[in-house]
């Protein structure tokens, strides 16, 4: 992203800040495990948990905080939290 | 131009109108008040095309102004002291958001305790904050600055806030005679402003959006770069204000009677004038002794300062502001410690005076006693420090 002066941006700019860089912890879903319910996908405060063609549900690791939330609700602990190498 | 007697704040407001200013929206407060009283009167008659806006604090007049100039408009504020403390967050954000203005400072001492009278401190107190600061010495130099302030400020090299800064009471209480421009003089060296970007519906931004830890040290190099770029810009806009009126602003520090100086008193303000007069008298006396004004601290013309201080065996240095807890044992001002910086590395003695601090009088008999104690190596001390009520 080239910076604008002041900062100005245009309707849309949010998104080039790439928000997953923050993260320490990242999820790791088990697609196996996955009983499909959807609860990650509703908890994720960053919206950014989307469901596959092929039903599976998987995060977009650009924006992605690690903040954990979709780990800790999963009824069927089919998220772990793991520490990620950068 | 007409040379006309007025005093300093009206000739400020008088200036400001013909800046031609779309906004102003200020908060009276001594000694400022004069400045804001007059442009609301000089708005109510017509004479400028302005809405001004009444606010109810400082902080409120400097978002007012944000929003005006982010939206395209030229902006007016001024403010002093506490009022200029209620507006911190803001200034930070307009410099960051890179938004130019002119704000008048009528330079004022900081509480607490409470003080009305004149010293520096508040705009030294925003030195971080990414305006512009200018200091004037008289009331034609005040003036002067603002024509000067906006066209520095808002060329897109630049695009940053600046504040003029002249002391409080001493200049804008005083009358003088004063140059002024007519409006079409003004209106032919300062061109209507062009944003580089505003707020329009049509083709929306947003302007000071957050920026993560991988940009934010990026807009902080920038702004700092635009302050450097200050440096030339404002050479090259004094040049072109002498060219045009006769009044020559190009060099940003002044050197007075430098010739063969061994002693350099280095100063800002009005404070100068005293010093220029004690400076003719020590010169009659054979005494060599000069002064290097700085006439704008924010760009340091860091530069500058070395050249013109090059010949000189010791420097003095006239702080009518306090970095408190800053110089180990002894008391350090901020201009002591930007001079000191800019000649590292020489061997030339850098000796601070803090003086003058909340309305305390400095005469020219103040200043030649200043010199002597340098001559004598005694610096980095109160001036004038009454020990008998301590």
């Amino acid at each position: 992203m080239a910076l604008n002066v002041g900062c100005a941006a245009p309707p849309g700019r949010s998104t080039d800040n790439k928000t997953g860089s923050w993260r320490v912890f990242m999820p790791r879903f088990d697609s196996e495990a996955c009983s499909k319910c959807g609860m990650c996908q509703l908890i994720c405060p960053e919206g950014c948990i989307r469901q596959t063609d092929a039903k599976e549900f998987v995060p977009d690791y650009d924006y992605c905080k690690g903040c954990g939330l979709c780990a800790e609700e999963c009824p069927k602990a089919a998220i772990t939290m793991v520490q990620e190498e950068k | 131009m007409a040379l006309e007697i007025m005093e300093g704040s009206i000739a400020v407001a008088q200036a400001v109108r013909r800046c031609r200013p779309q906004v102003v929206s200020a908060y009276p407060i001594t000694p400022q008040t004069h400045i804001v009283e007059a442009l609301a009167e000089i708005v109510a008659n017509g004479e400028l095309a302005a809405d001004y806006i009444t606010v109810e604090s400082e902080f409120s007049a400097l978002s007012a102004c944000v929003g005006a100039v982010a939206a395209g408009s030229r902006a007016y504020s001024a403010t002093t002291s506490q009022g200029l403390a209620l507006m911190f967050e803001v200034c930070f954000n307009m410099a960051g958001m890179r938004l130019p203005i002119v704000m008048t400072i009528a330079n004022r001492a900081l509480g607490a305790p409470l003080s009305i009278w004149n010293d520096q401190q508040d705009s030294i107190s925003l030195r971080d904050a990414g305006w512009l600061q200018f200091y004037a010495e008289d009331n034609q130099e005040a003036v002067d600055l603002h024509y000067i302030g906006y066209k520095v400020a808002e060329d897109h090299r630049v695009l940053l806030p600046t504040m003029v800064c002249f002391d409080g009471f001493i200049l804008s209480h005083t009358y003088e005679p004063v140059n002024m421009l007519t409006q079409e003089e003004a209106d032919a060296f300062l061109p209507p402003f062009v944003p580089k970007y505003r707020l329009d519906a049509a083709s929306p931004v947003s302007m000071g959006m957050y920026a993560t830890p991988e940009y934010y040290l990026e807009f902080r190099y920038e702004t700092d770069q635009a302050q450097k770029r200050a440096i030339e810009v404002l050479r090259e806009v004094g040049r072109e204000f002498g060219e045009r009126f006769g009044r020559d602003y190009s060099a940003l520090v002044e050197s007075y009677r430098m010739e063969d100086a061994e002693t350099a008193i280095v100063a800002m303000g009005s404070i100068c004038g005293t010093t220029k007069d004690a400076i003719d008298e020590m010169r009659a006396e054979g005494k060599k002794v000069g002064l290097v004004r700085l006439r704008c601290f924010r760009p340091f013309p860091s530069e500058d300062l070395k050249a013109a201080l090059a010949g000189a065996s010791r420097v003095a240095v006239l702080d009518k502001n306090i970095v408190l807890g800053a110089g180990g044992s002894t008391p350090r001002g901020a201009v002591a410690l930007e001079v000191r910086d800019a000649l590292y590395g020489s061997t030339t003695p850098v000796l601070d005076y803090v003086i003058g601090l909340g309305g305390r009088d400095v005469r020219i008999e103040d200043i030649k006693k200043v010199v002597a104690l340098s001559e004598a190596g005694d610096g980095d001390r109160f001036y004038g420090l009454r020990t008998e009520v301590l």
